[in-house]
């Protein structure tokens, strides 16, 4: 992974130092709300319902054991002992001190960890495919292009206080694993027909109240332009991005009202126009990142039947939880954050620090954060995948659910948000109850259940192939459904199926939906392809049935 | 008393604004709205002459006007528009702007001081809240940077050369 030169470091340190002054500042009256809140969401830092949250970077995804076990400490120390990993693959604390965030950002400096443009209205942590590196379909590893852009985008004079919030998603497979449509831009890895590097360029995804997918403005930008072209658009947005409301102010919605094609023309006659004195990236400096991310010093090993002879447990848990690698005798193996009873997402500092600890035994000391807000060793021996299994048994992470519809993303929603509408993590616990056997999770199949506690939609109910948003109805959660979302393969916005359900009715009524899908499907179809091939009327009919049903 | 920081020290302002009493030899900034109603004979007078350009206007159609102009001030109105960022740049860059570049309004912040001076403002009109000495610090707060763009005084580590 990417170490920091003394560059990097000294960045973070001036870094915090800046944010120590400012907090100071701030506690001493010297800085308004307003400017205390532009330089603190810089930070990471939100003022949340019950307490500060603390959002921490954690650049596409990737972690040293040393960084998990900071994060731990840090957690325990500062916190209530666990965080919480988002769809972006950053962690939130949701209860730290206001006054102890410039100790604890000190803490990651010393990991080469920061938390800085985790919010505000600026270049957001850029994300990537948990398989990076290790997928056998892969273009090329996405890993270094965002270390570039994460260096690129830090601190930016002329992009640090744009319209709105602006996130890049980059991936290097056919397979989109990194939700990059529902990104301000999202860059596909690509080749020319020289077999040169570039990239493919989408821009203008984005959730929220107003969902939409990026649309494709070009079909390949060369390596060496890529930073430059980034540039042009992000100028375009950044002088004529909506200011007036807060709610339009995403690069969607001027992509939206100018139409895919005028931006092209934009920002391709600003490219045009910057081109002789645009940053170019220079192959040396490619080189120098890319040698960060040389693959680790793997075994010559054959490929072995892991779970022949084993435990149906082990079985299960093989099947759902550990995921093709493109080495011989290696596999990819998910820690499941998605155990019944808990919060999706939710890691306890014990668990960190074991998890620390199984990175260092069995996959080259590197942890992977994924999009669906779970954990990945990226490279595990196959013959070490029983003891794997034991250990992450013991610590509660190896819930073999990985892609089932209990595979749930959330929002941490009203208990903690101060923007939510509605509770999430109840519904999650009442749909982990009702579908709480393993046999029925795995005859449904692939079912991606996301949910959000409000129109924001960090929990992308929008594009999950069953959404589900809480609203707000006269002082009660109610929560609205859709079906038919998704973000890999066929991308589209889910649709309101009709009329939000109670909050006690929720599961049942997802109970329902499944159930039709039970009805339709032909041998060996998944649930998103029966939904497209009979459409949503049916799914519509028998998810209000029997309404009075208690969950 | 305006306030205005410049690289190493903070002076009172000796630019006029419309309105102003200013003889015709004295400096005057005048907003570009302002200019347009009678180009020619602004650009006539004797003093020099600089502009004030607010976030919703065109920083390319001072182009015409950009030879005479001693100044272009660009306007930060609040927290949180940073629109003036690009113009700072575009003005540089693209314009090939040499004069005098003030940043101007109540967004003109010690937290923004280093990435304006980044973008290529050489002068920061302080509103009567921002302590002297802060602000003068928060030119070189950082001496780290990753991006090529101005390259003011005290950076000792950058990424890359443009």
């Amino acid at each position: 992974m990417y170490r920091y030169d003394d560059l990097d470091q000294a960045f973070v340190n001036e870094r915090v130092a800046e944010f120590r002054d400012q907090t100071r500042r701030f506690l001493a009256g010297e800085l308004s709300e307003d400017e205390f809140k532009a330089v603190r969401l810089r930070n990471g830092l939100y003022i949340q319902r019950h307490a500060p949250m603390l959002r921490i970077a954690i650049p596409y995804g990737l972690l040293s054991s040393r960084q998990l076990r900071k994060l731990g400490e840090v957690a325990r120390r500062y916190d209530r002992g666990f965080g919480h990993f988002t769809t972006r693959t950053n962690l939130q604390l949701n209860w730290p001190k206001l006054e102890d965030v410039p100790d604890i950002l000190e803490h990651l400096a010393s990991v080469q960890m920061h938390a800085i443009q985790t919010s505000g209205n600026c270049i957001r942590n850029v994300t990537a495919d948990h398989m990076a590196g290790i997928a056998k379909d892969e273009v090329d590893d996405p890993r270094p292009y965002c270390e570039i852009i994460r260096q690129r985008s830090t601190h930016h004079p002329e992009f640090t206080y744009l319209p709105r919030k602006f996130k890049i998603a980059v991936t290097g497979s056919p397979e989109d694993r990194a939700a990059s449509l529902t990104h301000d831009i999202g860059l596909h890895l690509t080749r020319d027909a020289h077999g040169q590097i570039g990239f493919e360029v989408l821009v203008g995804g984005g959730l929220g109240r107003q969902p939409i997918l990026a649309q494709k403005i070009r079909d390949f930008i060369a390596l060496p332009d890529l930073l430059g072209y980034l540039e042009a658009i992000l100028r375009v947005y950044n002088r004529h991005g909506r200011r007036d409301n807060i709610h339009k102010a995403r690069i969607k919605i001027l992509v939206k009202s100018l139409g895919a094609e005028r931006f092209r023309e934009q920002v391709e006659a600003e490219w045009q126009a910057a081109r002789e004195y645009a940053p170019r990236l220079e192959a040396t400096e490619v080189d120098r990142i890319r040698a960060h991310f040389t693959p680790p010093a793997y075994e010559t090993l054959r490929n072995i039947d892991a779970a022949a002879g084993r435990t149906p447990e082990f079985q299960a848990w093989y099947r759902y939880n550990t995921r093709e690698h493109k080495v011989p005798g290696y596999r990819a193996v998910f820690v499941s954050l998605k155990r019944h009873g808990e919060n999706p997402g939710d890691v306890t500092s014990d668990q960190m620090e074991a998890i620390a600890g199984l990175a260092d035994r069995f996959s080259f000391g590197l942890i992977r954060v994924t999009h669906s807000q779970n954990l990945l060793l990226g490279d595990v021996r196959q013959d070490d995948l029983p003891v794997v299994w034991q250990e992450l048994n013991a610590l509660g992470l190896a819930m073999p659910n990985i892609g089932t519809l209990t595979d749930m993303i959330a929002c941490p929603g009203l208990d903690f948000c101060s923007l939510a509408n509605a509770g999430t993590l109840g519904v999650v616990k009442q749909i982990q109850q009702r579908f709480d056997d393993l046999d029925y999770l795995y005859d449904l199949g692939n079912i991606e259940i996301k949910m959000s506690g409000c129109m924001n939609a960090c929990g992308h109910h929008h594009v999950g192939h069953i959404g589900i948003l809480g609203v707000d109805k006269h002082g009660e959660e109610w929560y609205q459904i859709t079906l038919g979302g998704s973000v890999n393969g066929f991308s589209a916005l889910g649709e309101v199926i009709g009329p939000s359900v109670a909050k006690d009715d929720v599961a049942a009524t997802i109970e329902r939906i499944v159930d039709v899908y039970r009805a339709h499907r032909f041998d060996g179809e998944e649930f998103i392809q029966t939904l497209r091939r009979v459409g949503i009327q049916p799914f519509k009919e028998s998810a209000y049935a029997t309404h009075s049903e208690a969950a | 008393m305006r306030r205005i920081l410049k690289r190493h020290e903070i002076v009172a302002d000796t630019w006029h604004l419309l309105g102003e009493s200013a003889a015709d030899t004295d400096p005057v900034i005048v907003p570009l709205a302002e200019l347009r109603k009678d180009t020619e004979a602004w650009l006539a007078r004797q003093g020099p002459l600089g502009v004030r350009l607010a976030p919703a206007e065109s920083v390319e159609s001072l182009a015409d006007v950009l030879p005479r102009l001693a100044l272009v001030a660009v306007e930060f109105p609040n927290v949180g528009d940073g629109r003036g960022f690009s113009y700072g740049r575009l003005l540089r860059d693209r314009l090939g702007f040499k004069g005098e570049l003030r940043a101007v309004g109540g967004g003109v912040k010690q937290d923004k001081i280093f990435l304006l001076a980044r973008c290529g403002f050489d002068t920061f009109e302080l509103p009567p809240t921002e302590k002297a000495d802060e602000a003068l610090r928060a030119l070189h707060r950082y001496d780290v940077v990753y991006q090529p763009a101005e390259p003011i005084e005290g950076i000792k580590k950058q990424r890359y050369f443009a």
